[in-house]
């Protein structure tokens, strides 16, 4: 998208479902040299983050919207002008070529086989395809051809003005480089950067849309609540019920002390998440103990060879492929109330809760047709994700379809806990931090003993809408079983 | 290092693949007793035994189709067309099944088509061909077409490793004419990098295969007019080096697309459609194209001669370059 020399860089649709992003970050400011695909600014969208390269080599003339604000997709955030053109924060760019005497366009007419011989031509070029002739057309004007009307705009050279050695007497670019060099054009030319004048007045730097924010309100208050991410869902109960993007009724004025900062789009975007997942959802949470020694066990001795491969053979890897294993026997664990039916699939897209670094958001990429996986596959991927969570290299499509999640908030030392269902799917799964515990087992004559365990606390949490208890017991019983009883060949 | 002919180079590339590599394998027409219709894999049934070096009945059909199955079970096979004009035979085969595979199923198909391409010694109609257009046009296929020995042993290593379809296009006029400096060891050279085989700052001569010499041997001639065109050599042309090329228009201005195929719908109307719709504003001429006319290449020496683009035509269109 271009405008004349200019080129305007727009909010990128990031996902299908994504209708607006906020700028976060201007990498480069008005002026500056930006080369093409070099990252111009930082946005953040519902879904991911990510830099926007640069669509053109140039120089950044405007930007139209300022860090923190929330535009729609496909607004204009900013306009690149070719490099060298002048940066006049107004101009649009050095017009025309002059005022002056005519520009002189006249593209050559027809191709005019005939040797014109108006030049030294080298040789008749008598070769049936004939080149496209420049030479003079009847009007005494000759052709200027792209470049070096872009040279001629750029430094407000005439290009009538230029002895021409070209064909018919046209001015190549060599011609009026040199005589750019040779400083000829430096006096005798009318107005060289062209002011504005001309065209009507470019698009003032401030552009319509924001409304200056009166007070230190935070930017992006309220941007219209755009169409929910969410598939055609059971009738969400209401905005009424709960006030959840609520402006809230005249902030309450600060105290010395606090601090305001606009909320990012992936805190906006938890924030509604999670507040839709609790008003939707009939959400119950159960628990089961594992003793995780074989698992334990197992790990210590995969790791170093896994280690080989650059996979780093993590206790979730264990988890994920168990539960994913599991979830094939209990088909609406995996599933999705969609209206009045149940949606089942005989595949799991695992998605995995992800925090960032800062604390400062979760996102959860998916893990498609995990059950594909083997352990060593499912450790892979699971460091794959988590690291492009971290790095923010994540693509829109990894962030959707998931049919059931794993949390792993137990990293802290948590050992309970109780997630909130990412919507539609109908459970998530809880990990928590693996403890040692006296625990009761019995020795190998039957006698119940006092033996030290490893143990971990999982939680599924469910919604009833769809999930019974007992269905979630047999669930994790069937877990608990797999990872007691974890079948090396079968993994 | 050593110095080598451009075929003496592919067949050293190829060598070096299959003793490195067990999946490597051979099969096309009288490529194992006979040693291949221009001897590249001479002595190879001797070193690899008749199982890697195959040779199959008079059907491209049957050597491509054979050629991607093998690959699908994980087989790396390097198939030879006597003549690249033959492959029309395989063209089933290789676009329908062989290039849509991976978007179908995510199964890779990493086949190589060696196909000896090109005219120059009257060799009519049937075995003088450049198709490397045709195929240029199907998504799915890599395209590569050497011009020096280095540059066709390194990439066929690389044809060889790269998980798609690659139609590997040696230049037969080139096989004996050209010697060059060639590295003993196994190296790569990667796709999609043009090679500047001249350098010059007054125009860019984008062109491959036997017309890289062709172009510089009129940039030598207009050198001494004070005219000093750059050759860029593509080497491969799916993917193309667009960035170079367009670098070498926006510091040059003028263009000069040579290819020794056919003018219409030849991969030079692609580049220089690109070049109009990337570096318009950088033009100072039109961009040229030179290539054959549209006709059947000839038998008769003189008419090959006034069909292929002769160091004469290509002085002369890079002399109008010059003067517009």
């Amino acid at each position: 998208m271009s405008t004349g020399t200019q080129t305007e860089v727009v909010m990128p649709q990031m996902g299908v479902s994504v209708s607006e992003g906020t700028v976060t970050k201007w990498l480069r400011q008005v002026g500056e040299a930006i080369g093409r695909d070099e990252p111009l600014l930082e946005i953040s969208t519902d879904k991911v983050d990510t830099e926007v390269p640069s669509p053109a080599e140039g120089v950044v003339t405007q930007i139209l919207v300022q860090e923190g604000e929330t535009v729609e997709v496909g607004t204009v955030l900013a306009t690149i002008a070719p490099p060298g053109a002048e940066v006049a924060p107004a101009a649009p760019e050095p017009a025309a070529p002059t005022p002056a005497p005519e520009p002189e366009a006249a593209p050559a007419p027809e191709p005019e086989p005939a040797p014109v011989a108006a030049a030294p031509p080298p040789e008749a070029p008598a070769t049936p395809p004939a080149p496209v002739s420049p030479a003079a057309a009847g009007n005494g004007k000759t052709f200027v051809s792209p470049v070096v009307a872009r040279i001629a705009a750029e430094h407000g050279v005439d290009p009538t003005s230029v002895p021409g050695t070209g064909t018919g007497g046209r001015v190549t670019k060599k011609d009026i480089l040199s005589f750019i060099e040779s400083g000829a054009a430096a006096a005798p030319p009318p107005a060289p950067p062209a002011p504005v004048a001309e065209t009507a007045p470019p698009p003032a730097p401030e552009p319509a849309p924001q409304p200056e924010p009166t007070a230190p309100q935070p930017v992006a208050a309220a941007p219209a609540p755009v169409a929910e991410p969410v598939p055609a869902q059971a009738p969400a109960p209401a905005a009424a019920s709960t006030p959840a993007a609520a402006p809230a009724a005249a902030e309450a004025e600060l105290v010395a002390g606090e601090a305001l900062e606009p909320m990012t789009a992936m805190r906006r975007g938890v924030m509604e998440h999670m507040r839709r997942s609790v008003d939707t959802a009939a959400h119950v949470t159960s628990a089961i103990e594992i003793d995780m020694a074989r698992v334990v066990a197992l790990r210590q001795k995969l790791k170093p060879e896994l280690a080989a491969q650059k996979v780093n053979l993590t206790y979730l890897a264990f988890l994920a492929r168990a539960a994913v294993d599991t979830l094939l026997d209990y088909p609406w664990v995996n599933g999705e109330l969609r209206g009045q039916s149940v949606v089942t699939r005989p595949f799991v897209n695992l998605g995995i809760a992800v925090a960032l670094d800062d604390g400062k958001g979760l996102i959860v990429p998916v893990i498609r047709n995990a059950q594909d996986l083997n352990l060593t596959g499912t450790a892979r991927a699971i460091q794959d994700i988590a690291e492009r969570a971290r790095t923010k290299k994540l693509l829109p499509d990894d962030v959707q379809g998931g049919t059931f999640t794993i949390t792993n908030p137990g990293s802290f030392g948590t050992f309970h806990g109780t997630p909130i269902i990412n919507q539609p799917q109908a459970a998530i799964l809880g990990t928590y931090a693996l403890v040692k515990r006296p625990w009761v087992v019995q020795d190998e004559l039957g006698s119940d003993v006092i033996a030290i365990r490893p143990i971990m606390n999982l939680t599924l949490t469910y919604d009833h809408r769809l999930v019974d208890g007992a269905y979630a017991g047999m669930y994790l019983r069937d877990l608990r079983d797999k990872l007691e009883s974890w079948d090396e060949a079968a993994y | 290092m050593a110095e080598m002919t451009y075929i003496q180079a592919i067949s050293d590339a190829l060598r070096l693949e299959m003793r490195r590599d067990q999946r490597v394998f051979v099969l096309g027409e009288d490529v194992g007793v006979y040693g291949g219709a221009f001897k590249v894999s001479l002595g190879f049934q001797e070193e690899f035994g008749p199982w890697r070096v195959i040779d199959t009945p008079l059907s491209e059909t049957a050597i491509v189709g054979g050629a991607t199955g093998a690959a699908l079970m994980g087989l790396r096979p390097v198939a030879e067309m006597q003549f690249a004009d033959f492959i029309s035979c395989g063209w089933d085969q290789l676009v329908t099944v062989a290039a849509k595979q991976f978007f179908r199923s995510r199964t890779p198909i990493p086949i190589v088509v060696r196909l000896p391409s090109g005219g120059g010694f009257s060799g009519g109609p049937f075995h003088s061909q450049n198709p490397e257009s045709s195929f240029a046009h199907i998504p799915g296929l890599k395209i590569v077409c050497p011009a020096t020995p280095h540059d066709a042993k390194g990439l066929l290593a690389s044809a060889i490793e790269d998980p798609n379809p690659v139609l590997f296009f040696e230049h037969k006029h080139l096989y004996r004419r050209i010697k060059g400096e060639v590295p003993d060891e196994r190296y790569t050279v990667p796709f999609g990098t043009a090679s500047v085989h001249r350098e010059g700052e007054d125009a860019t001569v984008v062109t491959w295969g036997a017309m890289v010499y062709t172009a510089t041997e009129a940039a030598d001639e207009l050198a001494k007019e004070g005219f000093e065109a750059e050759v860029l050599d593509l080497r491969t042309i799916v993917p193309w080096d667009k960035e170079r090329v367009l670098e070498g228009v926006r510091r040059c201005s003028k263009v000069l697309v040579l290819h020794e195929d056919t003018r219409t719908g030849g991969f030079g109307a692609e580049i220089a459609a690109t070049i109009a719709e990337e570096a318009f504003e950088h033009l100072d001429a039109p961009v040229m194209r030179l290539a054959a006319p549209d006709t059947p290449v000839p038998f008769s020496p003189p008419l090959e001669k006034a069909f292929i683009p002769q160091v004469d035509d290509v002085v002369k269109a890079l002399r109008e370059l010059a003067a517009y």
